[in-house]
């Protein structure tokens, strides 16, 4: 009996004794310093993640800071149907999808397009070259992308000066609600799209090179080439991506566009995110403004399952 | 027809000759291709110039005279070089200590991040974990959903107290949940012999991850470390609402209220020497766009493959 039973350590617990918290428990003695290293991750997320989630309580209350959120009065549904009873909300929305729908047109295509061409460079020093210059304004900060165009495109500016040579009359790049939007998506353009083709380039490694060669024999000219194996070969990174985009439809890229918004372009540039930091932040209606940005989170929960079942509609992975 | 050969290898194919390219389009030289060839060469050209123009510009013309900026409307290289914009931002030392600050906040911003996300990576790894697809599971959640900007303002700012202190810039994203998953599942192939030889020899988890684990993760530790340290150094936005004092102001929101905020730039620039002769508005601008982005432009050539290889381990994950 007792050699068996040292033959034999790690014998299961016999059913009905010793649960799950039994197990843990043994298991805390083992590894403890495992669990330990856990500690400081486990609070982070806690603290710094599921506090706040807890923290949307207040978009039912009328949240004081100084009564906190045990002791401020219940106020239900009240934020909520504050915002939709003003018409603003109609605004905030559609600035929102506007300006979320043009960077989708424009700057989710400017990266396969670019890397689409990078890829067709067969010599190496330039390829190099032009892909060192194209990432490196992904690791400049976004105050100093607005700073640049503030010089560039102000009244000073050399582009200022420049349309107004061209054109004869002067652009307000800055102020006027027209071109806004441009400008976002301009320095978005600007911005990124160098770097986002790092992932379609790596999706595109993969592609097995006898495919060129036996498609060359078989008579496919380049573009025919480009259509059938190299644009399939980056099908589901696309899709993949594109699901993740749809997710934050409703994300404005709100330290963006409050370093480009003023009083000029305010009719335009006022989206949800700004909305929720001009009101929440800066004017302190806390309670308010966490009522819409549930609203908004939901909102993109919703949309990534949704474009995630279409995704798998599809025929391609997804996100999950 | 007449078909032009390029530099790579030639194979025989029914007959004809046929260069294969070491990329994908190794290819008959059709006049076709040669005339797409030329034109995708030139239109990478041009973007890979338009990118960096704006910042040419910029470093030029911020050692241009105020004389200059004013009569000649449009030039990249300036007549007469001056130095009279860089003088006068490092008059006051307003800046000197903001960028003092920035290099303090990336530094332990960056060493916060590394800790929180190695240890935390690090159990999760180790797949026999009891509790593991919970805690798992609370992070992969927290991808998806979060409490918000507000919510989180609030915790930060009045429940835990932390306004107006550095720590409300380096706590509130100590893990970035993707880096912490890529980096656990890059400790999750390292060969679990070699950890085990460790405990063997006596050394208990701790010691295992210090000794045997971090030293075989340097280059995925690089290159996370990397990309939160750029993240500190490029963030403004919870300096600007956390922070009260502006002595302790990082250099980027010092950068937005000069520039950015037309209200706070003639109050920002009076703080400066006021015996100064004040150059033209443009030129200091520029001058300061360019100490704030000198020091990333320095280290970015070096470090890009670093940069490159930290999207391709999320790539190929993904």
């Amino acid at each position: 009996m007792t050699t068996k039973a040292v033959q034999n350590p790690a014998k299961p617990m016999p059913a009905g004794k010793g649960g799950y918290w039994h197990k843990l428990g043994v298991d805390l003695g083992k590894n403890k310093w495992l669990y330990v290293m856990l500690i400081p991750g486990l609070i982070y997320f806690l603290v710094f993640k599921y506090l706040p989630m807890w923290g949307i309580v207040i978009a039912f209350e009328d949240y004081s800071p100084f009564l906190g959120p045990f002791q401020s009065p219940w106020k239900g549904f009240y934020w909520f149907q504050r915002f939709f009873s003003t018409s603003k909300w109609v605004t905030y929305l559609s600035n929102t999808l506007i300006l979320s729908l043009m960077s989708i047109v424009f700057t989710f295509p400017a990266p396969i397009i670019l890397a689409l061409m990078l890829n067709e460079i067969r010599n190496m020093h330039y390829k190099k070259l032009t892909q060192t210059l194209l990432y490196m304004p992904h690791f400049i900060s976004i105050v100093i992308v607005v700073s640049i165009t503030y010089v560039v495109f102000g009244t000073d500016g050399i582009m200022y000066k420049l349309t107004t040579q061209l054109l004869g009359h002067s652009i307000d790049y800055l102020g006027d609600p027209g071109v806004f939007r441009w400008m976002i998506v301009g320095q978005a353009i600007w911005k990124e799209t160098g770097w986002g083709t790092i992932i379609f380039l790596a999706a595109l490694t993969n592609v097995d090179t006898q495919l060129y060669e036996a498609a060359m024999i078989d008579g496919a000219n380049r573009a025919q080439r480009l259509w059938h194996i190299t644009l399939p070969a980056i099908r589901s990174t696309i899709v993949l991506l594109l699901v993740l985009r749809m997710g934050s439809v409703l994300d404005t890229g709100y330290e963006h566009l409050i370093l480009m918004s003023n009083a000029l372009n305010r009719s335009v540039s006022q989206t949800l995110d700004v909305f929720v930091y001009q009101n929440g932040i800066v004017n302190g209606q806390l309670s308010y403004t966490t009522a819409v940005g549930l609203m908004k989170s939901l909102v993109s929960v919703i949309l990534v399952v949704t474009s995630n079942k279409i995704a798998h509609a599809l025929g391609e992975e997804g996100l999950y | 027809m007449a078909k032009k050969k390029i530099d790579e290898t030639t194979v025989q194919v029914n007959g004809k000759t046929v260069t294969v390219g070491s990329g994908p389009v190794g290819v008959y030289r059709t006049p076709g291709s040669i005339a797409f060839d030329t034109f995708n060469y030139l239109i990478i050209g041009l973007a890979a110039f338009t990118t960096v123009l704006p910042i040419i510009y910029i470093i030029f013309n911020s050692f241009a005279t105020e004389l200059e900026l004013q009569t000649r409307s449009m030039f990249i290289i300036p007549h007469t070089w001056s130095t009279d914009a860089y003088k006068y931002i490092f008059a006051s030392n307003k800046l000197i200590r903001a960028f003092g600050n920035s290099v303090f906040i990336t530094f332990f911003g960056t060493l916060i991040n590394l800790f929180f996300t190695v240890t935390m990576a690090y159990p999760l790894s180790k797949k026999f974990l009891r509790g593991r697809k919970p805690i798992l599971n609370l992070v992969i959640i927290s991808m998806f959903f979060s409490g918000g900007m507000i919510p989180g303002y609030v915790v930060v700012s009045s429940w835990l107290g932390l306004r107006g202190t550095y720590w409300a810039l380096l706590l509130p994203g100590a893990i970035s949940a993707y880096n912490m998953m890529i980096v656990k599942n890059f400790f999750q192939g390292i060969p679990q012999e070699l950890e085990e030889s460790a405990s063997l020899d006596g050394c208990n988890d701790m010691m295992t991850l210090i000794r045997i684990v971090l030293p075989l993760s340097l280059p995925v530790l690089a290159t996370f470390g990397l990309f939160y340290a750029v993240g500190h150094w490029n963030s403004y936005f919870p300096a600007m609402i956390y922070l009260k004092d502006d002595k302790m102001y990082p250099l980027q929101l010092i950068l937005r209220n000069i520039i950015v905020t037309a209200e706070a730039s003639a109050s920002d620039m009076s703080l400066m020497d006021p015996n100064f002769v004040e150059p033209p508005k443009q030129s200091i601008k520029m001058a300061v766009i360019v100490v704030a982005t000198v020091p990333i432009m320095c280290i970015y050539p070096f470090l890009q493959k670093y940069f490159v290889k930290g999207v391709m381990v999320g790539a190929l994950k993904g």
